[in-house]
């Protein structure tokens, strides 16, 4: 984009460094048009001022989720960012997501959330039940159909105060994580049972529902009123509610919930 | 177009931490590179909770013992005493409200909207999205250990807070009758006042997860089918439960308020006697 008498210039503060070097941030002023985003604005500054300016970035509308970042300290998508609504008397500051380690610029090491992600017990369908056979209603599934429109922008993750600011005894998986497991949790077919997991080794009960990752979710899905709520009501379930206790302990399986319903679809035992 | 170089605000990367990423984030009370009002939204909680703790306390606690300030007027019963319990053994300068109130501060307390606030407001942790928190939160386990564990017994406290609602609105019901025949402001307060806290009790998170999110399948038995639909519309006053909270605590300071300024004579109560 040329710069033409036109345009109007917006003073953008990026972070440059890496960890060796600590980081500045550098001022850069970027000619904008209307519709700009931030996104917009580092490519500028990238093909005209820092070639080598580091930014992870791939569809520019909202989907893949490699853009996050930090814009004026709040987490979000910079190609969802519009300038024209971010405050014009101050620069724009844009900084890296500060929750995970900084490879260079705006570019992070994500990679711990895929290793978190890894244990997870994946989706486990009836055993006695042939793919084939799979049948489910539409009320069975939109609970679910919410947490896969997550686009993994680690946006959740970044802005989670537990990962940001707390040294944690133990692991804590996080929103992100959180709202998958609600997504095989709740899944009609699924047999597994992963609260044990959740409590310790996914670390639920660090969770202090401030809903900062809801607030943050490009995609809209209530984090902590569809899916954290929910499993740490199943999480109360399994170990501190003692009528649930008890009533497992006197017919050995738990009250209600995934384990031992019936497969959707199929008559159930009152004939419906 | 020169370029100026700053040294950024933030702190060395840290990277000895356990089972977190190990980022570069902001550490220690309020530090952040957000440029807006962040403290506006968690100080106007603060003040409003404490606006509503300091008055329910003296009101409950201290008006009527001390400054004989009545609780009860004209067949108008506060709804911090309600339901009146007034054993012999309580000695005088012991409010009967303490004999209730437990039950809705328990709720309140436990509840999750409240939690979210209070966490955010009071205890810092954190006071606001992104900002940072006192470095003493730092190994602080939460809702794993004592005492905030015990957030988890919310569905003990829902059960409980069904008793004195039922005796809200038979209050609010029987103030229309119990002096005559009337139609008196004061009952369409006592009667807001327990719609308002039935809004709040019933878009509970607990009360959706009891009544249906515990299903897996809503489809596998007419029961379920049942409980399906009655879970969607609790899910529907539970997008609003925030509001259902605030509502209901103003509620029910305003109605516990009319009741007292009716007892000191400051107000008469319109009413329409038949």
């Amino acid at each position: 984009m040329p710069v033409g008498r036109t345009h109007r210039l917006r003073h953008l503060r990026v972070f440059r460094g890496t960890p060796e070097d600590g980081g500045e941030l550098v001022e850069y002023s970027v000619p904008v048009q209307e519709g700009m985003v931030v996104l917009d604005a580092l490519h500028w500054i990238q093909a005209n001022r820092a070639p080598d300016l580091a930014v992870r970035w791939n569809c520019k509308a909202a989907k893949c989720g490699s853009c996050s970042a930090e814009v004026n300290g709040r987490p979000t998508l910079t190609c969802k960012t519009r300038l024209s609504d971010l405050p014009e008397d101050i620069p724009v500051q844009v900084e890296p997501m500060r929750t995970f380690p900084l490879v260079r610029d705006l570019v992070t090491d994500v990679s711990w959330n895929y290793e978190v992600n890894r244990r997870i017990t994946p989706f486990t369908p009836p055993e006695d039940a042939p793919e084939e056979a799979w049948r489910w209603q539409q009320e069975d599934i939109e609970r679910v159909q919410e947490f896969r429109k997550c686009i993994e922008c680690f946006l959740c993750q970044d802005i989670c105060h537990v990962l940001r600011n707390h040294e944690t005894r133990n692991p804590f998986m996080g929103p992100r994580f959180l709202v998958r497991a609600a997504g095989l949790e709740l899944h009609p077919m699924d047999r597994a049972d992963r609260t044990p997991y959740l409590r310790d080794g996914g670390g639920i009960g660090y969770c202090n529902i401030t809903k900062c990752c809801t607030e943050v979710c490009p995609e809209h899905i209530k984090i902590t009123d569809n899916a954290i709520i929910p499993l740490k009501e199943r999480v109360a379930d399994t170990y501190y509610d003692p009528v649930q206790v008890a009533w497992r302990k006197l017919f050995g399986r738990r009250s209600e919930g995934g384990s031992g319903q019936p497969i959707p679809g199929q008559p159930s035992a009152d004939g419906s | 177009m020169a370029e100026i170089h700053t040294s950024p605000d933030t702190l060395p990367a840290v990277s000895t931490r356990m089972h977190t990423p190990g980022g570069t984030a902001l550490q220690g009370l309020g530090r952040t590179s957000r440029r807006d009002f962040w403290w506006l939204q968690p100080g106007i909680v603060a003040a409003g909770f404490g606006a509503f703790i300091v008055y329910s306390l003296f009101s409950a606690l201290v008006w009527q013992p001390m400054f004989h300030v009545p609780y009860e007027v004209d067949g108008y019963l506060s709804p911090f005493f309600s339901p009146l319990i007034q054993p012999n053994w309580l000695p005088w300068w012991i409010s009967p409200a303490v004999l209730i109130l437990w039950i809705p501060l328990g709720f309140r307390t436990t509840c999750y909207y409240y939690r979210k606030a209070y966490y955010r407001s009071y205890f810092a942790d954190p006071p606001a999205c992104a900002v940072g928190e006192p470095t003493i939160h730092r190994r602080y386990a939460m809702e794993r250990a004592f005492p905030f564990i015990l957030q988890n017994i919310h569905r003990y406290f829902l059960y409980l807070a069904f008793i004195p609602l039922l005796f809200l609105w038979i209050d609010a019901l029987y103030s229309f009758v119990n002096t005559g025949p009337r139609f008196g402001l004061g009952g369409l307060v006592l009667l807001v006042n327990a719609g308002l806290l039935t809004g709040y009790s019933f878009s509970c998170h607990s009360l959706r997860h009891i009544v249906g999110g515990r299903l897996d399948c809503f489809s596998c038995s007419s029961l379920a089918r049942v409980r399906y639909r009655a879970w969607q519309r609790l899910t529907g006053l539970n997008q609003d439960h925030m509001l259902w909270a605030w509502v209901s605590l103003v509620s029910v300071a305003l109605a516990d308020l009319y009741v007292r300024l009716l007892a000191w004579g400051v107000l008469v109560d319109p009413a329409i006697r038949l």
